[in-house]
């Protein structure tokens, strides 16, 4: 780090007093935001806080009703993001905006092609950049083509040739591995290091202690404060949730019954014909909680896939006490007593435009108790949409309220109280409190529990860390496909995240459920 | 762009894929892969090497056929081809059983299937079934294949206003209302003014409009596009019919259009066999062997094809660098009503020389079907029309000497092929990703 | 294009306006402005959108079919109103004495304004007699006045079994664009039972008509099919499957031995026998046959199916999210092929009802009569309910009574009727632009306040979490 930070000098970019509204809703309410030259400001806030919306306010994807953005002390105005990029702002998406069937070149020369000169010329301009940052990035290759990772990259390379002042990451590390996030810091800091701001968004309290040189918070559309680096961890969560988080989750130590998942050597093949699920094995025993860590996109979701029955090419056994389920229909699994909470609720979960009461009754369609003569029982699924709707505290007008107009956790409640309304012999839950509000995830935690004390194997899987030592006894840690190690729920969180990069602990093997592992 | 010093330095700069200990950035994460044999190809092959069998020698016939290669003032006048029926079926049927083998070994051991093999399978399998279609009697090729080429013009022109449509992300089926319009309005307006150029003018300005309004409901209201597209071709069916009937048949002069001349392009149009199949034709056909490669071309090489490209595959990432998807769309679909209006155009502007009800006869969706057959590109598509209008030429020239195969079978055969080639069985199609999908701007 | 900013909360999900509700905090809480949840699954797969599910994520709450559905009695009203007045546009302009009286229009406008109206006038009222009540016949006794109602139901008899077909597969997410196919095979296989076959009257009728669904069934069932466990798209495949039936059937009408009258050399089948042919409801003059209460109780047979049965609840699930249906164990494959099924189960009812009702002097390749088209606009008017496309199509049925009345009596061609209908279907579908022609509020503003009222409840009970 050669240069310093000078935090007397003009900001490169301000945004003074940005406001923008959904409807009622205040997305960004009067949001003050300023980066200078050589500079990371991390921009620190929970999902839905309106992180992404700023920015898309910033890039010219949203008008904001109120405020100003300045640039270098000049006031903008930009109709799109075409303007945005002119005027020197860069833009890291979150989900890349590349074209899958494009080569690196033609995404970069898309929309910029007399700029840089014809094809040929962005062929050179990625080698320029590719080089001087140590990408290794072919020009010719098919995005489709490249893993996570390298698109990244492209989408870096991308702002670069444009020679932007202003670089925004928008949660860059969500889809990488802990050593491509740190690869990625290090590129961070180079370019920190080169002379161009830097605004980081992300609601990872670790990445941000690691990185950045002033830290905003906001929540719930305002600023609430400006942290420094050196704030511990604790005090950027509470600061980020408005109250003092409690991580932990109350629970007993598990009692261990006879029902049994036994998964052996288990392999799931994508349609390419890749091992995305590789020769994984675990037991997980009634009245534990398994959780599946690791970053997103290591297998997570296939091996879930797989024992619900979606995946096709599988080989290996699942085995449900005594009842081997690979080969089985979902209908046949579901019926086989598994529960199932999808990792997307939304695309996975529920039919939007069904009412709860239909929902409650989605995977149970055929026979008793809701179907009888091949007509459906209206009587009987609307007492038990009421039920659920009292018991499972599900707020909505009634249970003819559409699923598609509930929030968030309350969606989730929908699909807690359908999986967990009949009897079960194994729970999955994939990312069960993804996007909630901490009381809705306070709720599904302890719904977690209440199964697993009833005596049901629950698997958890979750890319938080958090959630995966607060909800676990055991965690086995996923990376490429295959399993790492399975450790108790009390190792170390350096040590968990060594495993989810893909390193062999030492002693971290332990296939079987132990006792001893939860004290 | 500038050339600075540095390109000399860093030539190979391209070539650092594979990870070097040095460099541990260039680790990424690559699965296990295991080995996907795809079967189709030669499961297919082997299918139609049978049909052959039964046909061309199980079900042989006796006597030759005589293939003409020479038509008149060919600048040298080839011999006619006389080919035994049996003979050729057999010597056939090896070689399709042959490539049928090659294409297994190919597969077997994992390698790629040249676009070779197809096309020598299928000119083998065109050739036995000529011959063993017009056993005894006389086939003239140059006369078949300029109705080929005759026609495929409008599926080719069809095709095209479809390939530029939905590159750009708005499904096309529309291809059959832009034809018939430009048919009517060419006949129309060349007959009211006396001129064809203004005739070929106001075919693809019906073909605009066409389009135009498929864009507006497509773009601007989302409406779902194949029922767009469904509804405007039996919008423009019942408004032709009704003008037809309402005020051309009151008014013939209206009809009328002088037809464009053939004009020969001198040379070139007496080399034997291509010669008049290709260069004697109208200003449109030519304007077609133009506008063909140029729209391969521009796909593919030019500003206008990658940001029409990208519009059509993932119009988010096309708007995030300033480009404006919509308008771009909306231009572009019109410029697909204005190519397969001009392929209207040749209906009463070439062969017929007047409107006639309904006179596009369901081609609009032939071309819809080279356009998924062609893979969703100009050439192939091309390719794909010329094997229609192929199939529909034999049909009438074995119409003529009398077939031993119902008509309405060759009839049928480029929407069975399309059948297939969708479910998979022929090629791989896919479409580009946005098509169908309209782009929401927040 | 410079369109107002939408309401809504994630760039990254262009559909994101269609969400049921339009509220922008329907994704995660507290504020929950923007929904990463969701969007954060599709970062995840590290290959191209290619492939259905990933379709499916981009658009989950299935928009599309909505919008199809989502129409009202106010704008299907006004689509019809406006469609007339398009049609009416196109009568005066085209009528010969308006197109005189316009060459002195400024010298004396009223004999142009006068010609219109004779001409549209005309053209309408004839339309009307030929389709309701006709007044001129009046004289002659109820039975001529009311004779062209029933004619209008004659009509409206195949586009009522036939809009059914379209209905359900839309609300199964599919399209058939098939009926023309699914039709030339139920007529073909309904017109060899009755002639190639001799039964006891009502039973030869009854089991003619079945095999014709069944036909239909099969034919529509290819593409389902396909559409399974191939991925072939059903709007070409559909499209395909009718050409290849027309050419297929017209084979078969001019192949003696097949389906072509013996003794003739014209593509057309036999004559349907007395037995196989559907009475007349009401004896003659009246043409009204049994088949309008077939489709009667095809109305009520699939709106039981759609709204009540636990097949109909699957196929909604699965038209509005396959995904979640695959999830909650639904074969959606499976029922993909059911779906096409009992399409063309209701096309080929209308195939049969063609041959054994309309047509019963021997069909030509021609039966379908454009119902298979006409169907899609039937459903779409209806808003893809049962009931609604039974009065969709009752008004189609009425047009095309009535337009042949016009052309035979104004001379209009009947093809008018063609343009009327699209436009109506035009109209229909982009109810912005309606709204727009009759200046009524667009539905973003009034569903504004809306938005505001569910912002609000979302805040309270929000609240009460918080304080609880």
């Amino acid at each position: 780090m050669t240069v310093e930070p000078t935090p007397l000098g003009a900001p490169t970019l301000e945004l003074r007093g940005i406001t923008k509204r959904f409807g009622a809703l205040t997305a960004n309410d009067h949001i003050d935001l300023e980066v200078r030259a050589g500079e990371i400001h991390c921009l620190l806030g929970e999902n839905g806080a309106g992180k992404s919306t700023l920015m898309n306010v910033l890039y010219g994807l949203y008008r904001a009703e109120e405020g100003e953005i300045l640039l270098d002390g000049e006031p903008q105005s930009f109709a799109g993001p075409g303007d945005a990029m002119r005027a020197g702002i860069g833009m890291v998406h979150q989900h890349f905006m590349l074209i899958p069937v494009f080569t690196v070149a033609e995404n970069v020369l898309l929309g910029h092609e007399r700029e840089l000169g014809g094809l040929s010329g962005a062929r050179q301009k990625v080698r320029e950049i590719s080089q001087r940052f140590g990408f290794h990035v072919d020009p010719d290759a098919r995005i489709e083509d490249l893993p996570v990772g390298v698109q990244q990259r492209v989408e870096i390379i991308k702002a670069l040739s444009q020679d932007a002042k202003v670089l925004v990451f928008d949660e860059p590390t969500a889809v990488l591995t802990p050593q491509e996030t740190d690869e990625l810091m290090a590129i961070m800091q180079q370019l920190r290091d080169e002379g161009t701001a830097i605004v980081f968004i992300t609601h990872k309290l670790r990445e941000v202690r690691a990185i950045a040189d002033r830290i905003t918070v906001i929540r719930l559309g305002k600023v609430v404060g400006q942290a420094s680096p050196e704030s511990s961890t604790t005090e950027l969560a509470s600061m980020m949730v408005g109250r003092a988080v409690e991580l932990t989750v109350q629970k007993n130590p598990p009692v261990l019954t006879d029902n049994a998942l036994v998964v052996s050597n288990l392999t799931v093949l994508d349609a390419l014909g890749q091992k995305v699920v590789n020769d994984v094995s675990f037991t997980v025993r009634g009245g534990e909680v398994l959780c599946i860590a690791g970053v997103q996109g290591n297998g997570q979701t296939e091996l879930t896939e797989a024992i619900l029955g979606l995946q096709h090419r599988v080989t290996g056994s699942i085995d449900l006490n005594g009842n081997e389920l690979i080969g089985d229909s979902v209908r046949e699994v579901l019926d086989a007593g598994v529960g199932f909470v999808p990792e997307d609720r939304k695309v996975d979960g529920l039919v939007g435009d069904f009412s709860i009461a239909e929902n409650l009754m989605l995977d149970r369609y055929s026979g008793a108790p809701f179907v009888r003569a091949g007509t459906v029982d209206r009587e009987e699924r609307d007492r038990f949409a009421a039920e659920k709707l009292e018991s499972f505290d599900i707020r909505a007008q009634g249970i003819e309220t559409p699923v598609g107009t509930l929030s968030g956790g309350n969606q989730q409640k929908v699909v807690l109280a359908r999986e967990l309304g009949r009897p079960l012999a194994l729970f999955v839950a994939s990312q069960p409190t993804r996007g909630l509000d901490v009381g809705s995830i306070e709720f599904v935690h302890s719904q977690i529990i209440a199964t697993r004390d009833a005596g049901i194997p629950v698997i958890v899987v979750s890319t938080e860390l958090d959630e995966v030592v607060g909800l676990a006894d055991r965690i086995a840690v996923m990376y490429r496909g295959g399993i790492v190690g399975i450790v108790p729920a009390d190792t170390s969180r350096d040590t968990l995240g060594l495993m989810m990069a893909g390193e062999r602990v030492a002693g971290a093997p332990n296939p079987e459920p132990s006792k001893g592992a939860v004290a | 762009m500038t050339t600075q010093q540095p390109t000399a330095a860093q030539p190979h700069a391209e070539t650092t894929q594979q990870p070097t200990a040095a460099q541990p950035h260039a680790e990424t994460i690559e699965l296990e892969r295991a080995v996907v044999k795809h079967w189709k190809a030669p499961v297919s092959y082997a299918v139609l090497t049978l049909v052959a069998l039964v046909l061309f020698v199980v079900a042989s016939r006796d006597g030759s056929t005589t293939l003409r290669l020479a038509s008149v003032g060919d600048f040298v006048a080839l011999p006619d081809a006389v080919l035994p029926v049996r003979a050729t079926g057999i010597v056939v049927v090896v070689l399709l059983a042959a490539l049928t083998a090659v294409s297994t070994w190919l597969v077997a051991t994992v390698r790629k299937q040249g676009f070779w093999l197809p096309l020598a399978f299928g000119v083998l399998f065109v050739v036995a079934f000529l011959v063993w279609a017009g056993a005894d009697k006389m086939i003239p090729i140059p006369g078949l294949l300029f109705a080929t080429v005759g026609l495929s013009v409008p599926l080719i022109f069809g095709a095209m206003g479809g390939v530029i449509s939905e590159r750009a992300g708005v499904v096309n089926i529309a291809i059959e209302a832009q034809l018939l319009s430009g048919a009517f309005s060419g006949a129309v307006i060349a007959s009211s003014t006396g001129s064809a150029v203004l005739g070929i003018l106001g075919a693809m300005l019906a073909g605009v409009l066409v389009s135009m309004v498929l864009a507006v409901f497509a773009i601007r209201y989302f409406v779902e596009q194949v029922i767009v597209g469904v509804v405007l071709n039996v919008l423009v069916v019942g408004l032709t019919n009704f003008l037809y009937s309402s005020v051309l048949t009151a008014n013939p002069a209206l009809n009328s259009p002088d037809r464009l001349p053939r004009i020969p392009i001198p040379g070139i149009e007496t080399i034997p066999i291509i010669g008049p199949a290709l260069f004697e034709h109208t200003v449109i056909v030519y304007a077609m062997f133009i506008i063909v490669p140029v729209i391969a071309w521009g796909l593919f090489k030019t500003t206008w094809g990658l940001r029409l490209r990208a519009i059509g595959e993932h119009p988010l990432a096309a708007d995030t660098v300033g480009i404006k998807v919509n308008r771009l769309r909306f231009w572009n679909v019109a410029l697909a009503g204005a190519v397969a209006g001009l392929g209207g155009a040749y209906f009463t502007l070439d062969t017929t020389g007047a409107f006639n009800r309904e006179m596009t006869a369901g081609l609009g969706y032939i071309a819809l079907a080279a356009v998924i057959f062609g893979q969703w590109h100009p050439l192939k598509a091309t390719a794909a029309a010329l094997l229609f209008g192929f199939a529909s030429a034999l049909q009438q020239t074995l119409g003529a000497i009398g077939s031993p195969v119902p008509s309405e079978f060759m009839l049928m055969l480029p929407y069975v092929i399309t059948l297939l080639a969708v479910a998979g069985f022929i090629g791989q199609s896919r479409a580009p990703a946005a098509s169908g999908k309209p782009y929401i701007k927040q | 294009m410079n369109e107002t900013p939408r309401d809504a909360d994630d760039p990254i999900e262009p559909h994101a306006p269609q969400r049921p509700g339009g509220s922008p905090d329907s994704g995660a809480a507290p504020t929950a402005v923007h929904a990463p949840a969701e969007a954060e699954v599709q970062v995840a797969a590290p290959v191209a959108p290619t492939d259905d599910r990933t379709a499916d994520v981009d658009d989950p709450w299935g928009s599309a079919f909505r919008r199809i559905m989502g129409g009202n009695l106010v704008m299907a009203v006004l689509a019809i109103l406006t469609s007339l007045v398009v049609g009416g546009i196109l009568i005066a302009a085209t009528d010969e004495r308006v197109q005189e009286t316009a060459g002195y229009f400024f010298a004396r406008p009223g004999d142009m304004l006068s010609a219109v109206w004779t001409a549209v006038s005309g053209a309408y009222l004839a339309l009307f007699q030929g389709a309701v009540l006709n007044f001129a016949a009046a004289d002659r006794g109820f039975i001529y006045l009311i004779k062209p109602l029933t004619d209008t139901l004659n009509f409206a008899t195949p586009l009522i079994a036939a809009g059914l077909g379209v209905a359900l597969a839309f609300r199964v997410g599919l399209f058939n664009i098939g009926g023309r196919g699914q039709m030339l095979w139920a007529a073909a296989a309904s017109a060899w039972v009755g002639f190639a076959f001799q039964m006891p009257p009502i039973l030869h009728v009854i089991v003619a008509i079945l095999v014709g669904i069944a036909a239909g069934a099969i034919w529509a069932g290819i593409a389902g099919a396909l559409k399974a466990y191939t991925g072939a798209h059903e709007v070409i495949s559909t499209i395909m499957l009718n050409f290849v039936a027309f050419w297929f059937i017209t084979w078969m009408l001019r192949t003696p031995g097949l389906l072509q009258n013996p003794g003739g050399n014209n593509p057309i089948s036999p004559p349907m026998p007395e037995t196989a042919i559907l009475p007349s409801i009401f004896g003659p003059p009246f043409v009204l046959h049994w088949g309008f209460l077939l489709s009667v109780l095809a109305v009520i047979v699939c709106a039981w199916l759609i709204n009540r049965s636990n097949l109909g609840f699957q196929f909604r699930a699965v038209g509005y999210n396959a995904s979640a249906a695959l999830n909650a164990g639904m074969n959606v494959k499976r029922l993909t092929v059911y779906a096409m099924l009992l399409s063309g189960a209701f096309m080929g009812l209308a195939g049969a009802q063609q041959v054994t009702g309309a047509v019963t002097t021997g069909f030509t390749a021609g039966i379908d009569a454009g119902i298979g088209f006409d169907a899609i606009t039937v459903a779409l008017l209806g808003g893809s309910t049962p009931w609604g496309t039974f009065f969709a199509g009752l008004l189609f049925g009425a047009f095309k009574a009535g337009g042949f009345r016009m052309q035979a009596a104004e001379g209009v061609p009947v093809d008018i009727i063609l343009v009327v209908q699209s436009f109506i279907v035009l109209f229909i579908a982009a109810p912005p632009l309606v709204r727009a022609m009759f200046g009524l509020p667009q539905p973003g503003r009034k569903s504004r306040r809306q938005r505001r009222d569910e912002a609000a409840l979302a805040a309270m009970t929000q609240q009460k979490g918080a304080q609880s």
